[in-house]
């Protein structure tokens, strides 16, 4: 065989093997993002996906009780009911009115049962500044150029 | 001070467009004073930046909370040490660090290489200069870091105002290692930029051989060093203070830092292929161009968040900027290979499937698609938005699938490259090469059995690890033992001698055996093992061999955050091990922070890693989450490992005065050639 023909073969089981391999990591972890609204919307089959949803925690709102912390989140004036059942204590970031993304599947009733959840990640975490000082509810900024 | 800064970086622009449009007029007109004048400005375009970031942190450590910026990401009671880290804590302060430590590479580039290289510096000048441009117009246009606080009046005009304290450092970032990861990440993110640099202007000039190379083979080792660092520094960050447990999550940001890193390594080996034989030109070329819009890439993706959040490009002021001048950069380096591409013909042809040369093919692919995984894996949800009406994102378990038996793969021919010889290898050659280390390889995969680590995947890896140091091992001993036949020196002194001089090679050894440690690390992750149980005083937990006993709680006031701690005794049978103080910090400044802090108990065998996970709210009592983590010591020994290797490479060689001696005494010389034919004087072999 010449080498071209042998380097292609080689070349071509590697890719192809990955490829299966990309296809079945694909198939075991695909998960759907969805807006609450959207989720909402859901109808059939697509309900059973395992999926991410995004929300602001709404306040006063969690609750935690005996192997789950439930808590709402808000979207957009949507809101959506969230059962969190999985066994790693919930990030130090996830409190009141904080950025949070939860995953896992909708429940038998009514809420979303959610296996992870993260709150707003640090290396994206931008505070506004004067947020603290309600006086200044027109606080803006300005170049000093 | 903030006007002051802001007009330094308004300055620095405008020295950056001087320096690349009369760079493109020098190209032309050749005119030695335009040629000079211009790199003069480039130079003028650095020392402004590092004027214009200095005024940044200036007013950070005066707590000068009429700023915006430092508003946002200090406060009075923040030490000078985390007040370094608020540098670059936000989007605006980051851009400029980039901004800054691309500066930093740049005046050494003019500087170093100002009476050398005439033909090829103005293009890397332009090509340089034009990097700064964008940046710099982030600085100055998009997301300046000067903007001071103001309220709007009754009457519509601004009367600034100033903050009594700051906002604070988010906390997660209030951890030593926060303060050197970023500056390594982002050292390695710009350093990429020289060889980029170089390697356009080569192109467009029409450089002669293979003297860019040459000329960035530093530079891109220095950038791939503090890369790695970077990676190794973040992995730590997040396995210490994230407090899950482990120290790799497939998150879109650690992603962004692998790709460039991954492109760069195989950059790092393909070059041997240009350098010795002449083949892979294209493919070197285009892999550095890669290399560098991975970086632009890598930053992209971990200051607008574009992956995370489905709103984030939508919302991020520099996101089509970024994407703007990536394709700008592509269409660029595309025409540029397009009217240029016959300089690049290889010279040689590929001889035989087993040859070093094969070794670093299949070595280039399989980094090559890992980058590939790596990147459709974490910008699929990008792509599936675009294409189809939902939005798709993978996990952990798609990244492990593919990845592992790359890593593998890549691991195996660490081993088997430099074992291969150029061109053609006998089969000859290959039993008595590879014996020995198979040996080891399998000794080791009885080992780890023996000691209970029985789980495929880790013992092929393992079995892997024992093959590839082995064969590091014996490269050294038959270097050492012709210097120590010559030389009369003794064993250890020869290796050292050898390795001297030839640092790149023998660096490059060092750095594959610090890979070796971190695949043995990597290896334990799959024995991982945790507890989580509600604990009163003086109650016990069962861990792995380990007893862990909540002996009382406190609390503990400092300077900017209040340390609630849980102080667990760790036992061994009877023995008492050490204490443990994993706490939580309620950090001052921002409502209702809190931050982590795992307590972790480290040995080569293991790491119990323990996390108060906080109060349960049934019982009011602390919840202790415990992990075993055996071996993940060892990838932060081979993380040091790796940077004195490539420290090692980056030394100028010995002149080898004893081999010449050595020479002059034909009994000697040959039979020592036939041990080693690779042990030569030619400076740069592999």
């Amino acid at each position: 065989m010449q080498n071209r023909a042998k380097f292609g073969v080689g070349i071509g089981v590697i890719v192809v093997s990955l490829g299966f391999l990309a296809w079945m990591g694909y198939g075991e972890s695909k998960t759907y993002y969805h807006t609450i609204a959207e989720y909402q919307q859901l109808q059939g089959s697509a309900r059973n996906h395992r999926m991410r949803l995004a929300g602001t925690v709404v306040t006063g709102s969690i609750h935690h009780s005996a192997g789950r912390t439930d808590f709402v989140l808000e979207e957009q004036g949507k809101t959506l009911p969230v059962s969190y059942i999985g066994s790693d204590p919930l990030p130090d970031t996830f409190v009141d009115k904080s950025q949070a993304l939860v995953e896992g599947r909708p429940g038998s009733n009514g809420q979303f049962v959610a296996e992870h959840v993260q709150a707003k990640c640090a290396s994206k975490y931008e505070a506004a500044p004067g947020g603290d000082k309600p006086a200044t509810s027109s606080t803006t900024q300005q170049s000093s150029m | 001070m903030d006007v002051f800064g802001s007009f330094t970086l308004l300055l620095a622009f405008v020295c950056a467009v001087y320096a690349f449009v009369g760079g493109i007029g020098a190209l032309i007109t050749r005119h030695p004073l335009l040629v000079k004048s211009t790199r003069q400005a480039g130079i003028a375009t650095c020392v402004l930046i590092f004027i214009g970031t200095f005024s940044l942190g200036y007013l950070l450590f005066s707590d000068n909370f009429s700023q915006a910026y430092v508003v946002s990401h200090s406060n009075r009671d923040l030490s000078a040490f985390y007040k370094i880290a608020a540098l670059w804590s936000g989007q605006e302060g980051s851009l400029l660090f980039w901004s800054f430590l691309l500066a930093v590479y740049v005046i050494s580039v003019l500087i170093a290489y100002r009476h050398k290289n005439g033909e090829l510096m103005p293009y890397v000048g332009v090509i340089l200069a034009g990097v700064q441009i964008f940046f710099l117009t982030l600085n100055n246009f998009v997301e300046s870091p000067f903007k001071t606080l103001a309220n709007v009046s009754a009457s519509g005009v601004l009367e600034p105002f100033v903050r009594l304290d700051g906002n604070g450092l988010n906390p997660l970032l209030q951890y030593p290692e926060m303060v050197i990861h970023p500056p390594n990440l982002y050292s390695g993110y710009t350093g990429f930029t020289i060889p980029f640099a170089f390697a356009l202007a080569a192109l467009l000039a029409r450089y002669p051989g293979e003297k860019w190379i040459h000329l960035t083979r530093k530079w891109t080792m220095i950038a791939w060093c503090f890369q790695s660092i970077g990676i190794l520094l973040g992995a730590h960050w997040a396995y210490a203070v994230l407090g899950w447990g482990g120290y790799w999550g497939w998150d879109p940001v650690e992603n962004a830092s692998l790709l460039p890193w991954l492109t760069g390594t195989a950059f790092l080996h393909s070059v041997m292929m240009q350098e010795k034989r002449g083949m892979m030109k294209v493919w070197n070329v285009w892999l550095v161009f890669c290399t560098f819009l991975l970086c632009i890439l890598g930053t992209f993706l971990t200051r607008s968040g574009v992956v995370s959040s489905v709103h984030a490009f939508a919302n991020s002021q520099i996101g089509p900027w970024f994407v703007g001048f990536m394709l700008l950069t592509l269409v660029v380096c595309f025409v540029a290979y397009v009217k240029n591409r016959d300089y690049l013909k290889s010279e040689n042809q590929l001889d035989s499937l087993i040859s070093r040369e094969s070794s670093f093919l299949f070595n280039n692919l399989l980094f090559l698609v890992a980058c590939i995984a790596v990147l459709s894996g974490t910008l699929f949800p990008v792509f599936t938005e675009w294409f189809t009406p939902s939005r798709i994102s993978v996990g952990a378990p798609f990244f492990n699938k593919i990845m592992i038996p790359i890593g593998l793969g890549i691991l195996f021919l660490t081993g088997v490259g430099p074992l291969l010889a150029w061109r053609k290898t006998s089969t000859d050659s290959l039993k008595r090469n590879f014996t020995w280390p198979l040996a080891v390889g399998a000794l080791s995969a009885v080992l780890a059995y023996v000691l209970d680590y029985r789980n495929a995947v880790s013992l092929v890896c393992l079995f892997l690890c024992g093959f590839v140091f082995w064969t590091i091992v014996m490269e050294f001993y038959r270097g050492a033992k012709v210097i120590a036949t010559r030389s009369g020196m003794s064993l250890m002194m020869s290796a050292h001698e050898l390795a001297m001089r030839n640092t790149r090679r023998y660096g490059g050894y060092v750095v594959h055996f610090g890979m070796v440690l971190i695949f043995i690390g990597l290896a334990g992750a799959a024995f991982n093992t945790d507890v989580q149980k509600t604990m009163n005083l003086g109650e016990s937990m069962k861990l792995g061999p380990y007893t862990l006993v909540l002996q009382t709680a406190d609390t503990k006031p400092e300077k900017n955050y209040t340390a609630e701690r849980m102080i667990v005794e760790v036992l061994k049978g009877n023995k008492q091990l050490m204490m443990l103080y994993p706490e939580k910090r309620a950090f001052q400044g921002r409502d209702q922070s809190n931050g982590t802090m795992v307590a972790i108990y480290s040995t080569l065998r293991e790491d119990v890693y323990v996390v108060f996970a906080g109060i349960d709210p049934d019982t009011n009592l602390p919840v202790i989450h415990a992990f075993l983590n055996p071996l993940v010591k060892w990838i932060w020994l081979g993380g040091v490992w790796v940077v004195m290797g490539t420290l090692l490479a980056l030394m100028p060689n010995r002149r080898a005065a004893l081999v010449i001696a050595g020479a002059r005494q034909p009994a000697v010389g040959p039979v020592a050639a036939a041990l080693n034919p690779s042990v030569t004087l030619k400076e740069g072999h592999d």
